[in-house]
């Protein structure tokens, strides 16, 4: 049992199957008392060699598995693949995909941080905030089950532009959800952000500077609500982001309360660009391709490129080598550098704490382990 | 523009003149080639070439004076003859993604480490050690970090053969 | 005794003429248990004095001792009973409300889900019953059978009415208190002796826990038992019918009890002792099984005693304003509980697990002035010669 001197001191092996590790982790924590005083965080149950296993298929083939990157952030991670691909073939995108790719990689992100905001309410021991979130969240799952036909991985994005074009009347159904989503989620903000007991659990809690944060490489909404104003789909703008008027929010506190506002903020501005591209949309005639042919090998060379997951930044780095197969094929998950840092996070904090310290990350273990 | 000040957001022709002439002889500049894609976002790109005896001098420079504040990936490439290491780096202020590659012999797999530089970079490069072998000089705890501590092989060389493939 | 007719056997006596009855005051099911054994032992009597006339077995099995003894079990048997069904009631309204809340509808196994406890029950029944290898065995088994003991005792020590109690003490009330207080200390111990460290630290919670809203609580009993006059729970109930329900001059108290009610029973937000997010379990994370399922019964019977007794002390017990005990008083006052549940229902739909920092924050500094200040305004009306 414990050994050495430190007998007030113990380690606590949180995870790979503890109720606040969504997903396989472990997060092995020392505490005195309720005080955490050393973390370490443990990855790898996961590890496919995603990588690897990409370097055997021919480009194409590689979309689904980018979809199986993530669960809930599949249509960005396949975005991210074909993006490079295409900078790689060096070709210009039709009108038509890139304002589809935006609609989609927004209805993406909302479900994306729907699935967290319930994350956060099982973490802080509320089931209800769990159930209304998942409750809306099937909005968005049923159009993704319109636009591809399948609610989780989506396999949408093509290389050269998208699977298909829009169903009919998807505008329709699509501006219902967000309409009806953007009264829901008052609703949802009514039971977590003006009830002060939520409040607290999150306020003064996992607090980073933004030097540190900065430094640990951490990225997303985490590091907005540390002051670092950047967001890619602004300061790096892809598909048709830089022709769509939106609004990063920054907050300064740095604390848990403060990513938790900016996730919030940020799904109301995804639905703002959702409003923005259907409505560009509409303007460019449905004639217009919403794909283009490529051819399937790659030129030689190296090409690097980035976008807004909705858990940060995500890279890929490819290498390609004149055949049809890449040659490397890196992929930089942002919730691998996030947790990389969950010691400074959980330093200092009570064990109460760990999950609503952590689920600010908001794990997502397929990306991470690769 | 003098040379110790911090630079917040350095354009592309900054970065360009600046390491050329801190950096005259080992550093070399890549042209982008990209025509048609996103030719906004060519100009937030700058390749670089580096010797890896001053990596850690350049990396500190570029964190310090020109104010790449964050170290997106670090990650390995396997040219069967020799390895290559590859950094990007990203500055806040201007959106600008820096690369930097650097070439490693294979009869010296070594390269100095950058995750006192960027913690961000501290798992990256565990990574790559892992799975390429190449030892990062002065990491702070350069263990396996995704396959199984006992792993005596590294599954990401070309020379580690998958199932069917031998 | 010679040849004689059914009904001299079979008499119905007074129970309160019996020379062992055990109370002052009339008791319903300690009359029912007499009654049925007056039917059953004064057949089986008169049947014996049929075959074999004048035989001692006939006269012994209508005596006052036998009858005592048989509706004493009985009454044991039919509170618990009671109380068990009364549990599952509340489980039951729980999930259905809680269902409600959360936009989903709740159980639906049996007539309107009400079957859905019993299945669980038989579920956990059929668990293995799995223990640690290192644990301490003897507290191990013994703080368990402690907690859940102690939980269902209380649960059953709750007067349902004037006329449908177990004990009748002028400390009745006390005694209540009493026995509530011990569960968070055997907690403590099963914590310990299961040789893990989230139940350590979750045994270590209950006690803080215990510590820290134990004594707002026996304050604001205190400036009831004040404003009443005595410590028997009759004479409470009958005070605020004569006056008004308690809940009117001493609100404070009655929403600083509510949220001690919730600690003290354990229930979200309060849960920490077995906050699941951090602590997996809490301090029942190695008892596995039945034990678990027995756990959570008792679980639910201390939630069922916490709004018994917010009921009794603030909302006039089993009596009606106006109207005083209908003639099903019991079924007046399971309603009561059944609304003042509704309350910690809704509490754990709206709100987050408090910290355990937080908690005692809250304990310390605002539930122990409140309830200083609600004692002052019962003395100030005392004083006044209001009550």
């Amino acid at each position: 049992m414990m050994k050495g001197p430190e007998l007030d001191k113990m380690w606590i092996t949180m995870g790979p199957q503890h109720p606040f590790s969504h997903g396989l982790w472990t997060l092995r924590v020392q505490v005195d008392g309720e005080i955490v005083v050393d973390a370490e965080p443990e990855i790898g149950y996961l590890h496919r060699g995603w990588e690897k296993e990409c370097e055997n298929r021919i480009y194409p083939k590689i979309i689904p598995m980018a979809d199986r990157l993530c669960y809930s952030a599949s249509m960005t991670w396949s975005h991210l693949y074909c993006k490079v691909v295409e900078e790689a073939l060096d070709v210009e995108l039709p009108d038509r995909a890139r304002y589809l790719r935006v609609v989609a990689d927004e209805i993406c992100r909302i479900q994306s941080h729907l699935m967290w905001l319930a994350a956060v309410g099982t973490d802080l021991g509320n089931l209800t905030v769990f159930l209304w979130c998942l409750r809306e969240r099937e909005f968005f799952l049923d159009l993704n089950v319109r636009l591809c036909g399948q609610r989780l991985t989506t396999n949408y994005p093509r290389i050269g532009g998208v699977r298909n074009d829009m169903p009919y009347y998807f505008e329709r159904d699509c501006m219902r959800a967000v309409e009806r989503f953007e009264k829901a989620l008052w609703e949802i903000i009514a039971i977590t952000d003006e009830s002060s007991l939520f409040v607290n659990r999150m306020k003064g809690t996992g607090i980073l500077t933004r030097e540190q944060v900065a430094n640990l490489g951490i990225t997303g909404p985490a590091m907005r609500g540390t002051g670092v104003d950047f967001d890619i789909r602004r300061d790096d703008p892809y598909a048709a982001y830089g022709e769509i008027d939106f609004e990063v929010p920054v907050l300064k506190d740095g604390d848990s309360y403060s990513r938790f506002r900016v996730r919030i903020e940020e799904m109301f501005q995804s639905c703002e660009i959702i409003r923005q591209a259907m409505a560009k949309l509409e303007t460019i005639p449905k004639t217009h391709p919403y794909r283009i042919k490529v051819p399937r090998a790659v030129p030689e060379g190296t090409h690097v490129t980035r976008i807004e997951d909705p858990r940060g930044e995500g890279l890929m780095y490819l290498v390609s080598d004149g055949t049809d197969k890449p040659y490397r094929l890196k992929v930089r998950s942002p919730v691998f550098v996030n947790v990389s840092a969950a010691k400074p996070l959980v330093m200092g904090a009570r064990v109460a704490d760990i999950p609503a310290v952590m689920a600010m990350i908001d794990m997502c273990l397929g990306e991470t382990d690769r | 523009m003098s040379s110790d000040a911090k630079i917040e957001a350095p354009s592309y022709n900054d970065v360009k003149a600046l390491v050329a002439t801190k950096f005259p002889k080992t550093v070399s500049l890549r042209e982008n080639t990209k025509k048609n894609s996103r030719a906004d976002n060519e100009k937030r790109r700058i390749y670089f070439k580096a010797d890896r005896k001053v990596l850690l001098e350049l990396c500190t420079y570029l964190r310090d004076k020109l104010n790449f504040e964050h170290a997106s990936s670090v990650t390995a490439v396997d040219w069967v003859d020799h390895m290559e290491v590859v950094y990007h780096l990203s500055n806040y202020f201007n959106g600008m993604l820096l690369e930097i590659s650097v070439d490693v012999p294979l009869d010296d797999l070594t390269v100095d480490s950058v995750a006192n530089v960027w913690g961000g970079a501290n798992w990256h490069e565990r990574e790559a050690y892992e799975l390429f072998g190449i030892v990062f000089k002065g990491h702070p705890k350069l263990e396996r970090l995704l396959t199984p501590k006992y792993y005596e092989f590294y599954p990401f060389r070309k020379s580690y053969k998958l199932r069917g493939q031998e | 005794m010679g040849y004689s007719g059914l009904l001299e056997w079979v008499k119905f006596n007074n129970p309160m003429d019996n020379a062992y009855y055990p109370y002052d005051v009339y008791n319903l099911p300690y009359d029912a248990g007499a009654k049925l054994w007056e039917l059953l032992g004064g057949l089986l009597g008169w049947l014996i004095n049929l075959l074999v006339p004048g035989n001692r077995l006939s006269t012994w099995l209508i005596s006052d001792a036998v009858v005592n003894a048989f509706a004493i079990i009985f009454l044991a048997v039919i509170l618990f009973a009671v109380g068990f069904v009364v549990n599952l009631t509340m489980i039951w309204e729980e999930r259905k409300v809680l269902g409600r809340m959360m936009d989903r509808r709740g159980t639906k196994i049996g007539p309107l889900g009400y079957f859905q406890c019993l299945g669980d029950g038989l579920k956990t029944f059929m668990k293995e019953n799995v223990a640690p290898a290192d644990k301490d065995k003897k507290i191990y088994w013994w703080a368990l059978s402690l907690v859940i003991g102690s939980s269902v005792l209380i649960a059953c020590m709750v007067p349902l009415s004037h006329r449908w109690f177990v004990v009748d003490y002028s400390t009745g009330l006390l005694l209540i208190f009493g026995i509530f207080a011990l569960a968070p200390f055997f907690i403590l111990c099963a914590g310990w002796a299961q040789n893990n460290k989230y139940s350590l630290l979750g045994g270590i919670r209950a006690a803080t826990l215990m510590i820290s809203y134990e004594i707002p609580m026996l304050i604001l009993l205190a400036s009831v038992v004040l404003m009443a006059g005595s410590f028997n729970i009759n004479d409470i109930v009958n005070a605020q019918f004569d006056t008004m329900w308690y809940i009117v001059p001493q609100f404070i108290g009655f929403i600083v009890f509510v949220v001690c009610a919730i600690a003290e029973s354990e229930r979200v937000p309060f849960d920490l002792a077995e906050a699941e997010a951090e602590l997996v379990e809490g301090w029942q994370t190695e008892y596995a099984g039945m034990k678990w399922g027995l756990i959570m019964l008792g679980d639910y019977f201390r939630g069922y005693t916490a709004c018994a007794l917010i009921v009794i002390l603030y909302l006039g017990g089993w009596m009606l304003p106006g109207i005083g005990a209908t003639a099903v008083p019991e079924l007046v006052f399971l309603l009561k509980i059944f609304a003042v549940f509704f309350i910690f229902i809704w509490a754990r739909a709206s709100l987050p697990r408090v910290r355990i920092d937080q908690i005692l924050n809250i304990g310390w500094k605002r539930l122990m002035p409140l309830s200083v200040v609600n004692l002052c305004i019962v003395l100030l009306l005392k004083m006044g010669g209001v009550f």
